[in-house]
C-alpha cells in the first residue's frame, strides 16, 4: 500500500501539510532544517500548508505527500484528514499526538460535555463551530497511514531523511538515532 | 471467614500457613495459594502482613500477588468457578453452558454475587480436553464433563448454599483416557528393575545411556537431554537442582496429567536418575495450579518413596547421594511454562522469563545449576535407564528417537491418550481417533503449527512437524479464523506484561481480528487489516522478549496462509474503514450543546 513516488522527478514534487490536534511543534522542527530549506524548494512546491495558507488540499493537483501533525479531536479534523487521506498519494503521520493521540488525548477519560461546560460555562453552541470527539484519536484510526515519523517533535534531521527517502522514490528508513519516541 | 478486615482470623491463617513453609520467602507463591485457599482473596493489609512476616516489601509481595491470576486481591465469591475456555471447551459449548449458569445465578461473568456467595469467570485451558466442557472449582478441583443437566445441579447447589465437599462425586471424576499406549503408557514391565539396581551404575554411566537414546526434551523445544544434563553436571557450583515441569499449559495438553496421576513412580525415578547423573541434591515438581487436585496423591507417592529409601539422606543405598523431590504449585499463569520463568516463580516471584544466557544449566534455581525436563522427558529416562540408549534409540526416526504421547481433542469420535513413536504420520492418527473430515490439526497447542489437510502426509517429529503433545482437530464445520481469533485472545490473555511488542502486540491483533469479525456489524475489514496483520506477525516473531511473545502469532500465521479465504471474506470493503464509529464519537458534544445539525454529524464510513 506504500506507493513509491516517482523517482527523478522532472516536476516538483507536490507537498501538503496540516497540524489537527497539534502544537505546530513539529512544523516548527521542519523548518529547523534550516539552510536545507532551499534546497528543499528546488524540488517541492507546497500545496494546503501553514506555510502557503491555501485553504483546500490538492484542489487542482493531487498531492504527492502528505504531512499530517496531531490528532483527532473534533468533526472537522476528521473531515481535513480525509480531504488529505484523498487528495495525497502518501500520506504520513508526524510526531506524537498523530501517531498516539498525544497531550490532547490527555483528556479522553473527561466527558467532553463536562469539559465544555467547566471551560466555558455557557456551553458553546454556534453551528459554525466543529464539534469535539468523545476521544482524542490517533489518525491511523480513521484512515489509511503510509508511514509514520515517531518524536514529539521529530529531530528537524528525521524530516530531512524522510523528505529525502520520499523525494528519491524509497521507502523512508530512518536512521535509529532519528527515532525519538518521548 | 473473609478477609476483608485482614486482621484476626485472616492473619492467623496467614501465619499458619507461614510456619508450614518455616518462613521461606521463596515459598511466596505457595505461602500466598495456601493463605488464599482459607482467605478466599488476599487484602492488601494481609499481604502487608505476609511482606512484614517474610521480610519482604510489600510491593514485592503484591507484585506476586497481582501476577498470577488465581491470586484475588479483591474480594471474590466464596466458591469460585472458572470454565475452561479453550477453543476445544468452547466447540463443546461451553460458552453456552456459562451463560446458563450465569442466568440461574443471576450473575455476569467475572462478578461477584451480590451476597459474595459465587463468582463465575473464564480461564485458560484446564487440561481436560477430551472430558470437557471443564470447569475449576476455587482453584482446588475440577468439574469435568459438563452438560445442561450437571450445569442445572450445579445451580441448586450453590444456590442452596451446598459445601463443595457435598457435591455428587462424579461429577469430579477424571478419567485416563489412554486410547492407544507404548513404551510410557504400558507403565514399567512388573519384573522391571528396582531403582536402587539401575543407580547402581555409575552417574557417568548413566549419562552415557540417555546420550545414546538421542532423547529430546518433550514440552516442545527438542533439545537434547543429556546435552543439558552434562551442561549441568559441569557447571561451577556445590549444589545442583532438578526441576520436572509439569506446568503443562499449552492449551489442548494433558498428557501430563495422566502420566502424573498414573505414573509418577516413572516421573519420579526419572527425575532421581537425573539427579544421581548431574550430582543435584534437590528437586522440584512445579505443578500446574489447574492440577492441584493431583496434589495429595503425588504427596503420598513421595511419601512412600522416602519411606522405601528411595529419597531422603543416602537415597536409594547410595552413600552420600541425598536427593528429596517437593512438590510446588503454580497459579495460573502460562509463561511459568517457560523454564526460567518458572524459576522465577519457584523462587516465589513473579513468572517473568529471565535473559539467557546464563541458562538455567549454568545459574538457575538460586543461582544454581537446574536441569528442568519435562514430565514425559523424566519418564522416558526412566525406561531408558532401564532397558538402554540402544533401545529407545531403535524407536522413532534417527533425529526423533523414542514415542511421543498426543493429547488428541477436538473434532473426532475417540479423543484422549494417543502414544506413537515418532515420525507417525498425522493422517494416521486422524485415523485412529475417529477424525472424519478433518480440514486442519493444531499440532503442539496455540504456539505449535496449524497443519492443513493437504499436509496431513506430514509426520510429527522434530524434523517435520515438532510437538509438545498437543492434537487438536478441527473439521469442515469449524471456521479456521475464529480458531486463531481464539488462540489470539488467549496469547493476549497470558502475556507476562514484560515487554512492550508482546504486552502491545498480542493485544492489537486481538482488536484487528475483533475488527474483522464483528466491527459495526463486520464488513468492515480490507486489505489494509490484513497488511497490518502481517507486519504484526512479523513484529511479534522478531521483537518479544521470549519465546511466548514470539510464537503468539503462528496461529495467525499459519491460518493466514493456509486458509487465507477466511480472512478474505471478512476483508472486502474497498477503503480502510474505521473500527470506531465516528459518528457515535460525537454524541456528548450533541449532547452538551443540543445540536443536531448536519455539522454535527459524521458519516463513519469512508467512501469507496
Amino acid at each position: 500500500m506504500n506507493a513509491p513516488v516517482a523517482s527523478t522527478p522532472p516536476r516538483k514534487l507536490r507537498v501538503a501539510t496540516v497540524s489537527l490536534a497539534g502544537c505546530f511543534g513539529c512544523h516548527m522542527s521542519l523548518l529547523d532544517i534550516d539552510e536545507r530549506l532551499f534546497d528543499l524548494v528546488e524540488r517541492v512546491e507546497f500545496d494546503r500548508s501553514p506555510l502557503t495558507d491555501i485553504k483546500t488540499v490538492g484542489e487542482h493537483d493531487r498531492c504527492d505527500i502528505g504531512l499530517v501533525e496531531g490528532g483527532l479531536c473534533n468533526a472537522e479534523n476528521v473531515e481535513v484528514l480525509r480531504a488529505f487521506r484523498d487528495r495525497c498519494t502518501v500520506l504520513v503521520a508526524v510526531g506524537a499526538c498523530a501517531i498516539t493521540g498525544g497531550l490532547p488525548a490527555l483528556r479522553n477519560h473527561l466527558d467532553v460535555g463536562t469539559v465544555l461546560q467547566s471551560v466555558y460555562g455557557r456551553v458553546p453552541d454556534d453551528p459554525e463551530l466543529p464539534l469535539p470527539l468523545n476521544r482524542v484519536l490517533p489518525i491511523h484510526e480513521v484512515v489509511h497511514i503510509d508511514h509514520a515519523l515517531p518524536g514529539c517533535p521529530p529531530p528537524a534531521d528525521a524530516f530531512w531523511q524522510l523528505l529525502q527517502d520520499l523525494m528519491a522514490g524509497r521507502a523512508p528508513a530512518s536512521a535509529p538515532g532519528l527515532i525519538r519516541y518521548d | 471467614m473473609d478477609a476483608a478486615d485482614s486482621d484476626g482470623p485472616a492473619r492467623l491463617a496467614a501465619d499458619a500457613v507461614m510456619a508450614r513453609w518455616r518462613r521461606d520467602p521463596h515459598a511466596l507463591v505457595q505461602i500466598l495459594r495456601d493463605t488464599q485457599a482459607v482467605t478466599h482473596w488476599l487484602s492488601r493489609p494481609l499481604l502487608a502482613h505476609i511482606a512484614g512476616a517474610l521480610g519482604l516489601t510489600l510491593a514485592q509481595v503484591e507484585g506476586v500477588a497481582g501476577f498470577y491470576r488465581f491470586f484475588h486481591t479483591r474480594p471474590v465469591g466464596r466458591t469460585r468457578l472458572l470454565f475452561s475456555d479453550n477453543i476445544t471447551d468452547r466447540m463443546l459449548g461451553s460458552e453456552t453452558l456459562l451463560a446458563q449458569l450465569c442466568a440461574r445465578l443471576g450473575v455476569a461473568p467475572g462478578e461477584v454475587d451480590a451476597q459474595g456467595r459465587f463468582s463465575v469467570d473464564r480461564c485458560s485451558c484446564t487440561g481436560l480436553c477430551d472430558q470437557g466442557p471443564a470447569l475449576l472449582v476455587n482453584h482446588h478441583q475440577v468439574v469435568t464433563r459438563l452438560d445442561a443437566a450437571r450445569v442445572d445441579a450445579l445451580a441448586d447447589l450453590l444456590l442452596a448454599g451446598t459445601p463443595v465437599g457435598q457435591w455428587p462425586a462424579e461429577w469430579f471424576a477424571v478419567v485416563d483416557g489412554v486410547q492407544r499406549a507404548d513404551v510410557l503408557l504400558g507403565g514399567l514391565a512388573d519384573d522391571a528393575p528396582a531403582l536402587p539396581v539401575v543407580l547402581a551404575q555409575s552417574p557417568q554411566a548413566l549419562l552415557d545411556e540417555v546420550a545414546a537414546s538421542g532423547l529430546r526434551g518433550r514440552g516442545g523445544a527438542g533439545f537434547p537431554a543429556a546435552r543439558k544434563w552434562l551442561a549441568c553436571r559441569d557447571a561451577a557450583g556445590d549444589l545442583r537442582v532438578v526441576v520436572c515441569n509439569a506446568d503443562e499449559g499449552e492449551p489442548g495438553t494433558f498428557k501430563d496429567r495422566v502420566l502424573l496421576a498414573s505414573h509418577a513412580d516413572a516421573v519420579f525415578d526419572g527425575m532421581t536418575v537425573a539427579a544421581r547423573a548431574v550430582g543435584a541434591q534437590q528437586g522440584f515438581v512445579y505443578l500446574r495450579g489447574e492440577y492441584r487436585f493431583l496434589l495429595p496423591q503425588l504427596e503420598q507417592v513421595l511419601a512412600r518413596r522416602r519411606a522405601q529409601g528411595l529419597l531422603g539422606p543416602d537415597a536409594c543405598g547410595i552413600s552420600g547421594f541425598d536427593f528429596d523431590i517437593a512438590l510446588h504449585l503454580g497459579a495460573g499463569a502460562y509463561v511459568c511454562g517457560e523454564e526460567s520463568a518458572l524459576i522465577e516463580s519457584l523462587e516465589g516471584k513473579r513468572g517473568t522469563p529471565r535473559i539467557r544466557p546464563p541458562f538455567p544449566v549454568q545459574a538457575g534455581y538460586l543461582g544454581r545449576p537446574t536441569v528442568v525436563n519435562n514430565v514425559e522427558t523424566f519418564c522416558a529416562v526412566a525406561h531408558i535407564a532401564r532397558r538402554g540408549g540402544a533401545w529407545w534409540a531403535g524407536i522413532g526416526t534417527a533425529q526423533s528417537t523414542g514415542t511421543k504421547i498426543h493429547s488428541v481433542s477436538g473434532d473426532c469420535a475417540r479423543p484422549g491418550l494417543y502414544e506413537y513413536p515418532l515420525g507417525t504420520p498425522i493422517a494416521q492418527m486422524l485415523d485412529d481417533c475417529g477424525a472424519r473430515d478433518a480440514q486442519a490439526v493444531q499440532v503442539g497447542g496455540p504456539s505449535g503449527t496449524c497443519v492443513p489437510a493437504p499436509e496431513f502426509n506430514r509426520a510429527i517429529a522434530f524434523e517435520d512437524v515438532p510437538s509438545a503433545g498437543a492434537f487438536m482437530v478441527f473439521d469442515r464445520t469449524r471456521d479456521l479464523f475464529e480458531v486463531a481469533r481464539h488462540f489470539a485472545r488467549f496469547f493476549a490473555h497470558e502475556s507476562c506484561g514484560l515487554c512492550t511488542p508482546c504486552r502491545v502486540g498480542t493485544e492489537l491483533v486481538v482488536r484487528r481480528l475483533d475488527k474483522l469479525a464483528h466491527a459495526r456489524g463486520a464488513g468492515q475489514g480490507s486489505a489494509f487489516d490484513i497488511a497490518l496483520l502481517h507486519d504484526l506477525d512479523t513484529a511479534l516473531h522478531s521483537g518479544t522478549h521470549c519465546g511466548l511473545g514470539a510464537s503468539a502469532c503462528n496461529p495467525l500465521r499459519d491460518t493466514l496462509r493456509h486458509f487465507g479465504a477466511a480472512y478474505a471474506q471478512r476483508a472486502t470493503a474497498p477503503q480502510f474503514q474505521p473500527d470506531v464509529d465516528l459518528d457515535a464519537e460525537l454524541s456528548s458534544a450533541r449532547r452538551a450543546t443540543g445540536r443536531d445539525d448536519a455539522g454535527a454529524h459524521l458519516h463513519t464510513d469512508t467512501p469507496a
